[in-house]
């Protein structure tokens, strides 16, 4: 036998057992059904993270030296710390069992991973805010806005440009944090993988398939970011 | 219009104001002098209140800014203040700039705030800028555009904290001519700054402060001519 033929019979036998892990009872659907999970698990959870985030950093930055917000800033301390000090996979096993009992894999993963990048969210929010200098609120104060008006009508629209890019990094961040969801009976993408090999005993190529499914996405996302990022420091040169 | 008393402001436990005490009548041009770190800057900042004093006394008009129940939003609007640093919003047009308070604040129409704003930008000369954004003008342009953004609210005085000292010489003059039109015009104004010549010609009185106090002040002929604090005359001689 030949190098060549030794090469081409390798091919084929790799081939013919990609076809029995993924189209023998078209186990291939289960890995698109987990893609398909495991994005709308970002999704709505980059949703739920962003909105909690801007909530929390708005409340953070108007409040700042004012008595009466005192204690709701105490408590979006308490949640930051809280959730930033318990792993990720934890606060999903307390979603599942213990909070949102009985409620789909999907939900508990969207609420968990959106109130854990919600914390997150918060500190990459408030930095970009922070970043804006501070002679901006001082001339809307001295105008007659109120702290609240100068946040909302000066500073943010420029912390935008802060806080867009590391919004798109905290979503790469996300994407791969999903995969715990598996530890909620979540069929994401990686416990599609797991199964396969369960129901196959071909430990290869499934777990082959998931790793580069997700380094496409991430790749993908990086030079969509990087694309966006461009734009934004175009048009600051106005 | 602007009575304070016995102004004190400590940061970290250096007190910066120890004690400062003036009166600012209507149509004064009171141009406050003295060495760097003397406390000139946190004294105005204290007039609008974007500093917060320990203690002391400030009536604007009779209202008392320190009083809590003051709301110094609305008694922010009477006074414009005017930034070494320029402080134009960059994300805005210079009209945007212009009449975004007016028509949050005061609730005026787009088109009168936008007749109004122009009508200002023509008399410093830069009406035809008013589509640009910021980052597009030199800095007398900016500092310009930022006086007339202080008066698009109609203050009833008008604060500076050295608008010229972040400025290419040549453009100094642009801004001072400015400022001195509008002391013409009756503007009530507190200038902190380096200028004497400004200060001299354009002053109706000159205060100078050192070290957190009030240590003279005089109109500019007696004060610039005959000055009687020995650390005045050091200063003088230093600047002038
Ligand atoms: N926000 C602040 N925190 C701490 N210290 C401050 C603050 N603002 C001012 N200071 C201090 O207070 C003192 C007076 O400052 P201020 O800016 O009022 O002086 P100034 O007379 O305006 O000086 P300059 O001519 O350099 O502008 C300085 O020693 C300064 O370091
Ligand atoms: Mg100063």
């Amino acid at each position: 036998m030949t190098l060549f033929d030794s090469i081409a019979q390798f091919f084929a036998d790799w081939g013919a057992k990609l076809a029995s892990t993924f189209l023998e009872k078209q186990r291939y659907l289960m890995l698109v059904d987990g893609l398909r999970n495991t994005l709308i698990i970002t999704l709505g959870a980059l949703v739920i993270g962003v909105i909690i985030g801007a909530f929390i950093a708005i409340i953070k930055y108007c409040g700042e030296g004012s008595r009466v917000m005192k204690p709701l800033c105490l408590l979006c301390d308490l949640y930051t710390t809280v959730i930033r000090g318990i792993p990720v996979v934890v606060v999903l096993l307390i979603f599942y069992f213990l909070i949102l009992r009985s409620s789909d894999g999907v939900v508990v993963g969207i609420v968990t991973f959106g109130i854990n990048s919600g914390a997150y969210m918060a500190e990459l929010i408030r930095g970009g805010i922070n970043a804006v200098d501070g002679g901006q609120m001082e001339a809307g104060r001295s105008l007659g806005m109120s702290r609240f008006q100068a946040t909302v009508h000066v500073v943010l629209p420029q912390a935008m440009k802060n806080i867009l890019p590391a919004i798109g990094n905290e979503m790469i961040a996300l994407l791969k944090e999903t995969a715990v969801a598996g530890y909620v009976a979540v069929q994401d993408l990686t416990r599609a993988g797991n199964l396969i090999r369960n129901n196959t005993y071909d430990a290869f190529n499934p777990l082959m398939v998931v790793a580069l499914t997700y380094l496409f996405l991430v790749i993908l996302l990086t030079w969509a970011l990087g694309k966006f990022e461009r734009r934004l420091a175009k048009s600051d040169k106005r | 219009m602007i009575s304070v008393k016995n102004l004190r402001k400590s940061f970290h436990g250096t007190e910066v104001l120890k004690g400062i005490s003036a009166e600012i009548q209507r149509g004064d041009v009171v141009c406050i002098i003295g060495p760097s770190g003397s406390g000139k800057s946190t004294f105005l900042r204290c007039l609008n209140r974007l500093e917060t004093p320990d203690s002391g006394e400030i009536l604007l008009d009779g209202v008392d800014l320190m009083d809590r129940h003051t709301d110094l939003d609305r008694q922010r609007r009477k006074m414009g203040m005017v930034f070494q640093q320029f402080n134009l919003f960059p994300h805005m047009t210079i009209l945007k700039n212009l009449t975004v308070s007016p028509m949050m604040l005061k609730k005026i129409p787009q088109k009168e705030a936008e007749a109004k704003a122009i009508q200002l930008l023509e008399r410093v000369g830069l009406a035809d800028r008013a589509g640009d954004y910021p980052a597009q003008l030199s800095g007398g342009q900016k500092q310009r555009v930022a006086i007339v953004r202080a008066l698009c609210m109609e203050p009833e005085v008008m604060l500076f904290d050295e608008p010229t000292s972040a400025l290419d010489p040549e453009m100094v003059g642009e801004v001072l001519e400015v400022m001195k039109e509008l002391a013409h015009e009756g503007m009530t104004m507190v200038v902190v700054t380096h200028e004497m010549g400004f200060a001299r010609e354009v002053g109706s009185r000159v205060v100078f402060m050192d070290q957190g106090k009030i240590l003279e002040q005089n109109t500019p002929e007696a004060l610039f001519s005959n000055p009687q604090h020995p650390r005045l005359q050091d200063f003088l001689s230093k600047v002038l």
